[in-house]
């Protein structure tokens, strides 16, 4: 099943859902807003879920967004979910690694490295 | 208004490395994340048009977005009537950003230490940081409502 919604391309498949960031800048307030809902929707009412970021549009980031994807992670652990975060660029891979939160996510260099690590 | 660099003496141009055709702008912006948006994307093309590679623009977009929200949101404490004044001056080689809101200022030295075990989770509180990690030099000036920011480019 695939669809497509403001902020994330959506491919949900055997119980693995992949969300695909859509936009290549996540500073707008707006767009954070959405992005934590359409996050938080994708798990609503699932137990384990297991989700894939994909981060391969995504060239800026905020704190703002940092913060989201920490909240969205958070609730992913509260249902006893994996998140993996893929397709970090270079620079924003930097971002994850200064604020240390590459500690709290499991980050994977591709989309395919963190479905198989999922299965 | 861009124009050639003409630094004084005692000015914040005199200390950045390099020469050449530089930039001065300044904006006065409305608390409002549109204005904030459409002031990065002037800077973001000021700076491509002075060569700049995609590394250095990623790093000062980063520090003026998280600079000028914080100015949005804590400084004005949102209220689009207050207005945010950034004064950008540089070159090739490097930039000074100032950023000053008018709220009251804050201690920068009372911002948890987003990086410290129990604050991983926390969601909030990564701007600072990350303008410090990103930038050659940074300093908040008192009561705390300016921010002054150097970045000298990386040797290449």
């Amino acid at each position: 099943m695939s669809n497509h919604a403001a902020m994330l391309q959506i491919n949900d498949h055997e119980g693995l859902i992949e969300a695909r960031l859509m936009m290549d800048a996540i500073v707008d307030e707006a767009n954070i807003q959405s992005m934590d809902r359409e996050l938080k929707g994708l798990i609503d009412g699932r137990e384990k879920p297991m989700v894939v970021i994909n981060f391969g549009n995504v060239r800026h980031l905020s704190s703002s967004a940092l913060g989201t994807l920490i909240s969205f992670n958070s609730a992913v652990q509260d249902r006893d979910g994996q998140l993996r975060l893929a397709e970090i660029n270079e620079t924003i891979l930097e971002v994850f690694k200064i604020t240390k939160l590459d500690r709290i996510f499991v980050i994977e260099e591709t989309a395919q490295d963190a479905r198989a690590s999922l299965r | 208004m861009h124009g050639p660099a003409c630094a004084e003496a005692g000015e914040p141009m005199s200390d950045l490395p390099g020469s050449g055709t530089g930039f001065r702008d300044n904006w006065r912006i409305a608390s409002a994340r549109d204005e904030i948006e459409s002031v990065l994307q002037q800077v973001m093309v000021l700076l491509g048009g002075h060569d700049w590679d995609e590394t250095s623009i990623f790093a000062v977009r980063l520090a003026l977005e998280e600079g000028l929200s914080n100015a949005m949101r804590h400084g004005n404490s949102g209220d689009p009537h207050r207005l945010i004044q950034l004064e950008l001056s540089g070159d090739h080689d490097g930039l000074l950003a100032v950023i000053e809101d008018e709220g009251p200022g804050y201690d920068p030295d009372s911002v948890p230490d987003p990086t410290a075990d129990e604050n991983l989770t926390v969601a909030s509180g990564r701007g600072l940081a990350l303008i410090r990690a990103f930038m050659t030099e940074v300093t908040v000036v008192e009561p705390g409502n300016r921010l002054e920011i150097r970045y000298a480019r990386p040797a290449t």
